[in-house]
Formats: C-alpha cells, sequence, structure tokens
C-alpha cells in the first residue's frame, strides 16, 4: 500500500500529491442546496457539474441536483453569456426553482465571463424568483473557499434590514453535514432561542425515503429568511474559515453586531457555543442541555483510559480539524498533526494557539499540505490514530494506525451525512467512534490471553 | 425549449425512442445548457480508460478539482504496482492562470525525475491548460530528453466534447507510447503466435483475471491489456500480438482499429456478460486462430463451465420472472450484452439508455427490445425518472449517480460501472449478477416503504 511514499520528508515546489481539498465549485454547491427550492447552476463545461454532483452523492448518498451550462469550444472562445442565458431560462421552464445559484468554474473565470453583467441582462427572470451567482474559480481556495463565497452571496443577494427587528438571531453554520445544521437547530430550539439558520442542508441531502424523488426535498432555508435575516438581532457565524466572512458581511450590510465562533465540536467549544447564546439572548442553560454536558463528562470519565495521551494524526477542513484537535486535547490525547489542504494562513496561527494553550511543544500544524506529506511524516514520527475524511485509509492501513472517519469526504462509509459531531450529543458521538477504533485495535493486537472480557 | 406531452424537453425528443417504431435516433449531440445532464467530460473519459495503468504517474496538468475526483474511483484492481493509485497533479494557482503553467508543470515532472525513477508519465490537459495556451508538448519532449523515460501529453481539454472524446485522446497517448518504444519485429496474424491483446477491460473487480483464466486454459497468451492491471513493459509489447478482442467497445474500438492500420493486428469484438456472450467469444477467439488443439480446449472449457452456471442461474429464474429492468450505462455494447442477460433471467428490459452509445448499438438495442420499451441517450435524471415510473422499472442498473436517484424511487439497484464490488465478467460473473440483481430485488428493506 502507498509504497510511493518515501521514509522521509522531502520538500515539493510543484507537484501536488493526493490532495486534502478539492475545489471551490463543490462547496458552493453544497451552500446552495441548503435553500428551499434552489437549483445550483454549474457555469463552464458539463464535466465540472457532473464531478462535483458525483462527489457529493458520493458522500451524502444521496442525489444531487445541479444544472451546467454546458460550454463548447465555441463558449470558451467567445464567452459563454449566450450559454447562461439559455441556461436560465430553460432551467426556470423545465425545473422551476425559486433560486438559480449559479457557481462559475476555472474555465468561465479564465475566460473572464462577467456574470453580474449577464444577470443585469436576463428577461425571462419570473416574478419572484431569483438568480444569484458567485465567484468561484477553483485555482484560488478550496472548497471551503466556495461554500463561503456562496454563503456571501445569499447575503448580498438577500438579506435587508427593513428597520423592523425580527428578535431573532441568524446563524449560519460552516461546512458541516446536514446532521450538524440539524443539531445545532435542535440545541437552539432547546434554548428557547428564535432563529433564521441559512444555509441549511436539513431535510435536502438527509432527507428521508418516501418512495418519491423530489427535486426539491422539504428542507433548505427559504428567499423570505434569508431576506428576513438582514432584521436580526445578530449573527452568529459558526466556523471562522468558512462562514466569518458571510457573517461580517451580513453585519455590515444590515448594521447587526456579528459573532464568530469556530465549530462546536467537543466540549470546550460547545460550551463556547452555549454561553455566546445565554450571553447574546439573556435566555439560562436549559435542564436538557445541563443534563447531555453531564453525560458527556461522565462518558469521559469512565473511558479516559483508554484514550488519555493518545497521540493523533488530524486533516481535513481548517474549521472541523481545529474542533476536533481541541477536543482532543480536552480528552488528554496529543494531536500532533494538523493538516489542511485549504489555503488559510489563519489555520497555522490557531493551530499553534492550540499548542500553546495545551502545551504541546511539538506539534506541527501546516495548511496548503497534502497526504502525501502527512504520510511522509507520520513514516517517522508514528501516531496511534488518524482522524480525518476517506482519503486517508490508504495511510491508515499502510502504516497499520487505526482510523477515525471525520469530516468531509466520507466516501465509504454509512449513516454519517445524519449524524452530528456538533454539540454534546455530537462529542459523545466522536467519542464512541474514537473509543471504537483504539479499543478494536488493541483487541486486535491482544495476545489471547490479554484479551479480555470486560474493558 | 417546452415540454411534449412525456413532460419531455422537446429538444430533446430525437434522442428518445420507444422500441422498435419511430426512426433513426439522435445521438453523440452536446448536452443542453441548463439541463441536469449526466454526461462526463473528455478529460473524464481519457482519465478513466488510462488510470489503470498501474506502474504511471498520471500527473494531471490543471487546477485541483479535476485531480481531486479522478483520484483512485475505479475499482481496476492491480497485480503490481499500487502508484496509480496516488493522485499527481499541478494544482494550478492564480499565478499560473495569468502567467502561464508551464514552469509549473516542468518542475513537477522534475520532482517526479528526480526522486523517483518513472518508466511512464501521463500528462493530462484540462479545460483551462487548453485556454491559456500552455504548451505541454514541449515539457515533454524536453523531459523526454532528459530522463529517459516516456512523458506523454493527453490532450483532453473538458470542453471539446463528452467522454467519447476523451477515449479518443486516451487511444492517441496509447497508440503514441506504442508506437515510440515498441520493439522491432513481426506483428499481428504472421508473426503474433496465438496470442492476444484484451482491449477495454478495466479490470473492475478482477474481471481481467477471469478472462485471461479462460485465454490461458485455452492455449491463446494474453501479450497485452487495456488497460485493466497493465503495465508499461506490457503495453509496448502489445503490437506483437496476433489478435485484438474488444470488450468495452465504445472506449476501445477506436484503438482497434488504428492498430490494425499501424500495426497489422486484427480485432474482434466480444463481451464476456452473460453466458450466452461468454461461450461466443470463447469460439470466435479460437475460431480466429484455426487451430483445432485451441477450438477443443475452447469447447472443452465450455463444456466444463457454461451447464453448470446455467443451472445456476435457473435457481434464480423464480426468484426473477417477469420482472422489469432498466438499464442506464456508458456504451450501448454494454447495453446489448444485459439485455439478453436479462433474458436469460426470465426479465424483461423497459428502458435502455446509454452515455456514449452509437447509432449501430441503438439500433440492435432496438430490435433486442418490447416495442413499447423506452430507448435514450445521454438521459437526465428528470427522464430516466419518468420512464422508470412510467415503465414501472424493478430495478435499475447503473453508474453512482444514478444510484441515489433509483433508491428514492424505491427502485432496486446494481452498478455496474467502476464502483461494482463482485466481477461480473466471465461465468463466475454471470452468477455474481443474478445473486446481485436478485439481492438487491428481493431485500426485505423494500417493504417498509409506505406508499
Ligand atoms: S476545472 Fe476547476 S471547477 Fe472544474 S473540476 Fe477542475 S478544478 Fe473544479
Ligand atoms: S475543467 Fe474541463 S477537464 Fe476539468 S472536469 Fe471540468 S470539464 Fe473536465
Amino acid at each position: 500500500m502507498l509504497e510511493l511514499t518515501p521514509n522521509e520528508y522531502k520538500e515539493r515546489k510543484a507537484l501536488r500529491i493526493n490532495p486534502a481539498k478539492t475545489c471551490q465549485p463543490v462547496g458552493a454547491m453544497y451552500a446552495a442546496l441548503g435553500i428551499y427550492e434552489c437549483m445550483p447552476h454549474s457555469h463552464g463545461s458539463q464535466g465540472c457539474c457532473s464531478y462535483h454532483r458525483t462527489f457529493l452523492t458520493r458522500h451524502f448518498k444521496d442525489p444531487v441536483m445541479a444544472t451546467t451550462s454546458s460550454f463548447t469550444e465555441g463558449s470558451s472562445v467567445f464567452g459563454g453569456g449566450s450559454n447562461l442565458k439559455t441556461a436560465v431560462k430553460n432551467i426556470f421552464e423545465i425545473y422551476k426553482p425559486r433560486v438559480i445559484a449559479v457557481h462559475t468554474t476555472c474555465l468561465s473565470e479564465t475566460i473572464g465571463d462577467d456574470i453580474p453583467t449577464i444577470i443585469g441582462q436576463l428577461e425571462n427572470v419570473p416574478e419572484g424568483k431569483y438568480v444569484i451567482h458567485t465567484n468561484t474559480p477553483s485555482y484560488v481556495g478550496s472548497h471551503i473557499t466556495g461554500y463561503s463565497n456562496m454563503v456571501k452571496s445569499m447575503v448580498k443577494y438577500f438579506s435587508k434590514n427593513t428597520g423592523v427587528s425580527n428578535g431573532k438571531i441568524c446563524v449560519i453554520p460552516g461546512f458541516v453535514n446536514p446532521g450538524d445544521m440539524r443539531e445545532i437547530k435542535r440545541i437552539l430550539k432547546q434554548m428557547g432561542v428564535p432563529f433564521i439558520m441559512f444555509p441549511d442542508t436539513s431535510g435536502v441531502l438527509d432527507s428521508p425515503m418516501t418512495g418519491k424523488f423530489e427535486m426539491y426535498p422539504k428542507g433548505g432555508a427559504t428567499v423570505e429568511e434569508m431576506q428576513d435575516a438582514g432584521n436580526s438581532s445578530c449573527v452568529l457565524g459558526l466556523g471562522e474559515t468558512a462562514v466569518s466572512a458571510a457573517a461580517r458581511l451580513l453585519g455590515k450590510q444590515c448594521k447587526i453586531k456579528e459573532h464568530i465562533l469556530g465549530l462546536p465540536i467537543g466540549i470546550e467549544a460547545t460550551d463556547d457555543f452555549i454561553l455566546k447564546l445565554t450571553e447574546i439572548t439573556g435566555k439560562p442553560v436549559p435542564e436538557e442541555i445541563e443534563e447531555e454536558r453531564g453525560q458527556l463528562v461522565d462518558i469521559m470519565i469512565d473511558a479516559h483510559p483508554y484514550y488519555d495521551k493518545k497521540t493523533a494524526a488530524i486533516y481535513g477542513d481548517p474549521d472541523t480539524v481545529l474542533g476536533l484537535a481541541e477536543f482532543c486535547f480536552s480528552l488528554g490525547m496529543i494531536p500532533k498533526f494538523l493538516i489542511t489542504g485549504t489555503p488559510d494562513p489563519s489555520f497555522e496561527i490557531k493551530g499553534k494557539e492550540l499548542f500553546d494553550k495545551f502545551g504541546a511543544k511539538d506539534g506541527f500544524v501546516k495548511h496548503s499540505a497534502d497526504l502525501f506529506e502527512l504520510h511522509q511524516r507520520l513514516k517517522s514520527d508514528k501516531v496511534d490514530l488518524l482522524i480525518g475524511g476517506t482519503h486517508g485509509k490508504q495511510i491508515a492501513r499502510a502504516e497499520n494506525i487505526p482510523f477515525l472517519r471525520m469530516g468531509f469526504p466520507i466516501l465509504d462509509r454509512y449513516v454519517h451525512p445524519y449524524m452530528p459531531m456538533v454539540g454534546y450529543r455530537g462529542a459523545m458521538r466522536i467519542l464512541e467512534l474514537l473509543l471504537n477504533v483504539l479499543m478494536d485495535k488493541r483487541e486486535a493486537d491482544a495476545a489471547d490471553e490479554d484479551f479480555e472480557l470486560v474493558m | 425549449m417546452s415540454l411534449n406531452k412525456d413532460g419531455v424537453l422537446t429538444e430533446r425528443e430525437g434522442f428518445i425512442k420507444y422500441g422498435s417504431c419511430g426512426g433513426d435516433m439522435k445521438c453523440g449531440g452536446e448536452s443542453l445548457a441548463g439541463a441536469v445532464s449526466q454526461r462526463a467530460c473528455v478529460y473524464c473519459g481519457a482519465r478513466v480508460v488510462l488510470n489503470p495503468i498501474s506502474d504511471a504517474y498520471h500527473i494531471v496538468h490543471g487546477p485541483i478539482g479535476c485531480a481531486s475526483y479522478t483520484w483512485d474511483i475505479r475499482g481496476s484492481l492491480s497485480s503490481g504496482s499500487d502508484l496509480y493509485r496516488n493522485s499527481f497533479s499541478t494544482d494550478l494557482s492564480e499565478k499560473e492562470v495569468i502567467f502561464g503553467g508551464i514552469k509549473k508543470l516542468t518542475a513537477a515532472v522534475d520532482e517526479i525525475c528526480a526522486n523517483y525513477s518513472p518508466k511512464l508519465i501521463f500528462i493530462y490537459s484540462t479545460c483551462i491548460v487548453g485556454v491559456i495556451g500552455d504548451d505541454v508538448e514541449s515539457v515533454c519532449r524536453y523531459a523526454e530528453s532528459k530522463y529517459n523515460t516516456r512523458v506523454i501529453n493527453v490532450k483532453s481539454p473538458g470542453f471539446s466534447g463528452a467522454k467519447m472524446q476523451g477515449y479518443k485522446a486516451a487511444c492517441d497517448a496509447l497508440m503514441k507510447l506504442m508506437e515510440g518504444s515498441a520493439p522491432s519485429g513481426a506483428a499481428g496474424k504472421a508473426g503474433g503466435g496465438v496470442s492476444v491483446n484484451i482491449l477495454g477491460d478495466f479490470n473492475l473487480a478482477g474481471e481481467i483475471w477471469i478472462i485471461s483464466n479462460y485465454l490461458k486454459e485455452i492455449g491463446v497468451e494474453v501479450i497485452s491489456k487495456f488497460t485493466g492491471d497493465s503495465k508499461y513493459e506490457e503495453i509496448i509489447k502489445a503490437p506483437k500480438a496476433a489478435l485484438n478482442i474488444v470488450q468495452c467497445a465504445g472506449s476501445m474500438t477506436y484503438l482497434a482499429k488504428t492498430m490494425e492500420d499501424v500495426f497489422g493486428v486484427p480485432y474482434i469484438k466480444v463481451s464476456f456478460f452473460g453466458v450466452d456472450d461468454v461461450c461466443a467469444s470463447l469460439l470466435r477467439i479460437a475460431q480466429f486462430f484455426n487451430n483445432d488443439e485451441i477450438l477443443k480446449k475452447a469447447k472443452a472449457l465450455i463444456l466444463r463451465m457454461s451447464p453448470k452456471t446455467k443451472a445456476e442461474l435457473d435457481k434464480y429464474i423464480p426468484l426473477l420472472r417477469g420482472r422489469k429492468a432498466a438499464i442506464y450505462v456508458g456504451g450501448g455494447f454494454k447495453a446489448i450484452s444485459l439485455i439478453n442477460q436479462f433474458k436469460e433471467l426470465g426479465m424483461k428490459t423497459v428502458l435502455a439508455g446509454t452515455q456514449t452509445g452509437k447509432k449501430e448499438d441503438y439500433e440492435i438495442i432496438s430490435s433486442l427490445v418490447d416495442s413499447d420499451a423506452v430507448v435514450l441517450d445521454d438521459a437526465n435524471p428528470s427522464e430516466l425518472e419518468k420512464f422508470m415510473i412510467q415503465k414501472g422499472a424493478d430495478i435499475l442498473v447503473g453508474g453512482v449517480k444514478e444510484r441515489p436517484l433509483a433508491y428514492k424511487l424505491g427502485v432496486a439497484f446494481c452498478d455496474h460501472n467502476h464502483e461494482r464490488k463482485y466481477a461480473l465478467a466471465g461465468f463466475e460473473g454471470a452468477v455474481n449478477f443474478a445473486k446481485e440483481i436478485s439481492e438487491s430485488l428481493n431485500s426485505p428493506v423494500w417493504k417498509f416503504l409506505r406508499q
């Protein structure tokens, strides 16, 4: 397995091997799916759109609808304006969405199609329907940048402060599964906090089986909600890399206060999230939430001999990796390697802050990195646990390291899109999965006489 | 654009046909702007064909996405190197898009050559490379002369067509490889002895091993495989084979034709899907060599395997009889094999569609299905949905994008594409196929669906 990987680290400048990121449009498409009755539209060649849909389907195991401008050789020379106009007309006629969310691709960006101008020239947008857009050149950033950009566009196109406060808070979740979005909403409801949340892919990409195929499943934020978001008392962005830009824009555009936190992964970040909610709304922490936190602590204490001081390498999207790393530290584990493929210098700053906070002296954190590099480093500095998306499974096998699948993408397992990793319940789930892989490994390696019934 | 009585875009009418009635079928057109097309791009076609070459460095010259979506997605198994399971790319950034990507590409090739000793490097040029105008050929020439390795440009900008053109780009790359590296000496029927190349099998779930074993058993040597479980050293010897047998005709007929023209290696089309097709193909190969010994062995193999396979299959007929199948696959030839296989199992094909089928394929398909069956070229999800419901399909055979759609409709599913988990070729494969179909169709999970 992965015979190519040399034992020692060698610097590479030009060649990318085994990336820990993918391209912007996937993130933009995912965000757009968090709008009710929205058709994501990929302005470029059909191939990109086909890949992006397939990629999301492989992770969510649900159909992903999106349209394409179907560029030809001609459009790559003369520009894709007419393709986009035809596409918009066709989409409204045939698929009847409320919103078309256009994102670009490398190709249309390189040609230099001016999307706002083209949108401005559209003649047949039906009454009460919308075409929004965002620029997502993949030679900049990653899928996280694409998500950030599309969420920003939702704010830009829709949110207005009409001067009448709605008494709600606006929550913008980072790049997480529908199961997480559901959990965030559950916590807000438990707290009795009136809210607007967008994007919201719950009910879209974790929709129930009904025997019918719905082009637009029930979930997603409505246009009215996104408009009304501007009347919120404040906005809370969860995930600094993925949504701080959108939260700041909403704050600025609608003159409301903005708060930005990391993803509420693990006990400390969830504490911060709950505290923030009480601070913003003045509401007390309800007993159910105290109870959940207590359960989590109970589990942490019960099981700590099995994970204490275990070392880990974590890779994936910046907000997710930092959240998981902090939780590992809280457990007494030692995250040694934090890697993201997303270009994001602040990831390294925050990673170092975490290492400092928990007194980890030789932690390694790097953005714009890839899994090939991580593998090389792990060869000389082995860890007890590897955490990340599916693409690490070969490393785990090659180095015989227990492997916890978390984050995006997970292409080789089921159920994950439905389940949370955020909140106290999410932390319990992470802990259960984490203990399972560590303890399964311990048992698999145990000699017969050390193979215990009770652990 | 508007809808007809079946709720189909009128522009798409020519791409849909009902069984044996109606005139010619339009196929191979561009997807419409604004359609939810299932179509992949040129690069995708080229990549899936070449990627199984296990000891090559496959460098995607382009931005990261094009590389990441094709990273180790084909279940092509390798008996040797696992190099092809890594993802190499130039991960172009804004700077290179503005000033050109040649420097980075050259540096990437240098990095590979400095640290490893590659025999073969493919450089895939994606859409953006076509637009920024990088001279990839010059990098290939530079690297070939500097490092004594083969470096081949696969010209595959996605916008220049669909998957089909990508197959062609891949075949061109393979020709270039063989022409530049092949050892000299007699080739084709004259000098090749009793040997073949297998074209159009990608060793999904180890299928090429099944077929190679049959060939070995009947005394036919396999020189090279395109491209399942193949290696550089093997491929360059391919022009020495006496015969090319072409399995996935959609992707490889072009290569077969070119190899015939250039190297004088004749080809025949074969299919190893379904018992009848396997038997017929083995006999055709044996007959080609006009050699009694081989024919005897082929007949013996068939006699040994066919009756017992059929007996195995018969067990599934009571579980499957009368059930309705929908087919949506890449190539026309595969669709034809599937229709026949469903027939053998007592099932009826009510919908047959392909992404890259040709006019000839659709003619055969139309002649095999009932007159009320629907035949589709490059279907979009709404068409698939509409016709699966209208025709009451019980199971869909397709690829990764179709699976969730089928499930959402409460329709069973079999992956006959990259993600197949069991070998579906050969005698063993025919049984696996029946088993898989039956398991999905008869799973208890469907019972819980509230109608
Ligand atoms: S061209 Fe750009 S947008 Fe399209 S798949 Fe490649 S990286 Fe993604
Ligand atoms: S950019 Fe071109 S080559 Fe890359 S995925 Fe898109 S269509 Fe295919």
